[in-house]
């Protein structure tokens, strides 16, 4: 008895949340994740369709990492280092923000999906480059932001 | 993620080095043989055309190495150890919690070393890194297959497979690897680095991969006006390194333990 109520409940739930489902597909109201400020939302499309980089980026990355580390193969498309570098984006002190914090790109959509990450652990979750090398990007990329590896007098 | 154990093995075991390292010791030991001439020549083309970043994967038509003349390594010079640090991050390690000695220890790439002849009292300076073998110790022991060797000789530590078990830390006869003891922050986009894996010098790989020159310590050592080490293709006859090694006498560290090393040093 009290199973069935719970069957035909859980029937019910279903079928609204299908209904919702096919309600906010035709809406095409998917939530982005692209954030305000980064380098992504200036532009058109990843580097696969929106639709492949959703299901498929983790495959893509596994991939990068083997042929990078263990082929020394750096001109791809897929590495992990392009990802922060292209959807990354800044505070009003024009600082990057760390890549997987929850509200940013990697981190908010992880968050959403319960999607633990440790590749954060040791990749820089910011570009950051030796000194010269980071100031230019940031330049390039229109700001002037701190840069973690400038060593305290100058370096090089 | 063991996925890729096969791909390790054969990246690093069908080398076909026996016949061309042959050949190399010969020439390295006494004078050029004309066939060691014949058999590292193909290397040649392959290794002048780089520059961008790499798209191919590395093969075995290179081998990297190091030829570091002892006579000219300077007492109280840390120059080379120093842009080691900048170059891979070394120096952002800051120590921290933990009232333990051991859980301060930051990771090395590089050490000044001082040799003392007690009979003589002639002392020798020497910066000591991963010697890059061709038959690494760490590589025989690891039992992820982290601990690899890339086809252009270069040995390293896949840190997505390192478990941080500390054997190959034990079986390298240089003491050339470092484990990461504590959290990391700050770290290079180009150097990862984190709490719980091993590693060592990689012959700055990434500058390997972007058809770069030389590495930051042959660098900051030219700077210095030293000189004292210099980078290069030992498969290519024409190599500054080549030619080095051809025209003074040179040793392996430990060459009782056969592992023909990449890494060679003068006047020792
Ligand atoms: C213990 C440290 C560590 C962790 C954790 C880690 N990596 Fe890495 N990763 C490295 C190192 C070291 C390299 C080599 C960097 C180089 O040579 O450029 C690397 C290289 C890579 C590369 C190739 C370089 C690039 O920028 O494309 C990719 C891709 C990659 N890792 C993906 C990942 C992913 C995905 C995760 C999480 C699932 C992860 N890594 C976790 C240390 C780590
Ligand atoms: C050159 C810039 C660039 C690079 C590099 C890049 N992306 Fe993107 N990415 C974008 C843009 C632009 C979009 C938004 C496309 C759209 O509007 O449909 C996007 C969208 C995405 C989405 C879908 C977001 C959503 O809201 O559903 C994912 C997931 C994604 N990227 C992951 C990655 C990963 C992982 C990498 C590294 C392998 C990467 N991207 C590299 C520019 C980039
Ligand atoms: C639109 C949502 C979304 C965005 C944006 C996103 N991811 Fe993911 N990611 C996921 C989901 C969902 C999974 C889990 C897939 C699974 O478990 O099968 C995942 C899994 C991963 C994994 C594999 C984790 C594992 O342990 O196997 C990696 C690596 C990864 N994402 C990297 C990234 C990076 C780097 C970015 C930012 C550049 C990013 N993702 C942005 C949704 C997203």
């Amino acid at each position: 008895m009290v199973k069935a109520v719970v069957r035909a409940g859980l029937l019910t739930l279903g079928l609204v949340w299908v209904a919702l489902a096919a309600d906010t597909a035709l809406a095409d109201e998917v939530k982005r994740y692209v954030v305000e400020g980064s380098p992504a939302a200036e532009r058109e499309s990843c580097v696969e369709p929106t639709e492949t980089m959703r299901r498929m980026h983790m495959e893509f990355i596994k991939h990068q990492r083997i042929s990078t580390v263990h082929e020394g193969i750096r001109g791809t498309k897929y590495s992990l280092t392009g990802c922060v570098d292209c959807h990354i984006s800044y505070d009003e002190n024009r600082n990057p923000r760390p890549i997987d914090q929850p509200d940013q790109f990697c981190g908010a959509c992880h968050n959403y999906a319960a999607v633990d990450l440790n590749c954060f652990d040791c990749h820089a979750s910011v570009p950051n480059r030796p000194g010269a090398d980071a100031e230019a990007a940031h330049r390039a990329a229109g700001v002037v932001g701190r840069v973690a590896s400038t060593p305290p007098q100058g370096g090089r | 993620m063991n996925e890729n154990a096969t791909r390790i093995a054969s990246t690093s075991d069908e080398t076909p080095a026996s016949t061309v390292d042959a050949g190399r010791r010969g020439f390295i030991g006494t004078a050029a043989g004309l066939s060691a001439a014949a058999l590292v020549a193909p290397g040649v083309f392959l290794h002048s055309v780089a520059a961008a970043p790499r798209s191919e994967p590395v093969t075995d038509s290179v081998r990297w190495g190091l030829l570091i003349d002892t006579a000219k390594c300077a007492d109280g010079c840390s120059a080379c150890v120093d842009a080691c640090d900048r170059e891979n991050g070394l120096d952002l390690q800051e120590p921290h919690g933990s009232e333990s000695k051991w859980e301060h220890q930051k990771a090395v790439w590089i050490r000044k070393i001082k040799l003392q002849d007690n009979q003589t009292g002639r002392i020798t300076q020497l910066p000591l890194m991963c010697q890059h073998c061709e038959h690494p110790p760490c590589v025989d022991v690891c039992p992820t297959g982290a601990s690899f060797k890339r086809a252009d000789g270069i040995v390293m530590v896949d840190r997505h497979l390192c478990i941080g078990c500390r054997y190959c830390m034990m079986a390298c006869p240089y003491k050339a690897r470092s484990f990461i003891h504590q959290p990391t922050t700050g770290q290079l986009t180009a150097v990862p680095r984190g709490k719980g894996c091993v590693e060592s010098c990689n012959l700055c790989v990434h500058r390997r991969d972007h058809g770069e020159e030389s590495t930051a310590c042959v660098d900051a050592c030219a700077q210095e006006g030293h000189g004292a080490i210099v980078f290069g293709d030992l498969k290519d006859p024409d190599s500054a390194i080549s030619q080095r090694l051809r025209e003074i006498p040179s040793r392996q560290i430990r060459e009782d333990l056969v592992l023909n090393t990449g890494v060679r040093y003068a006047g020792v």
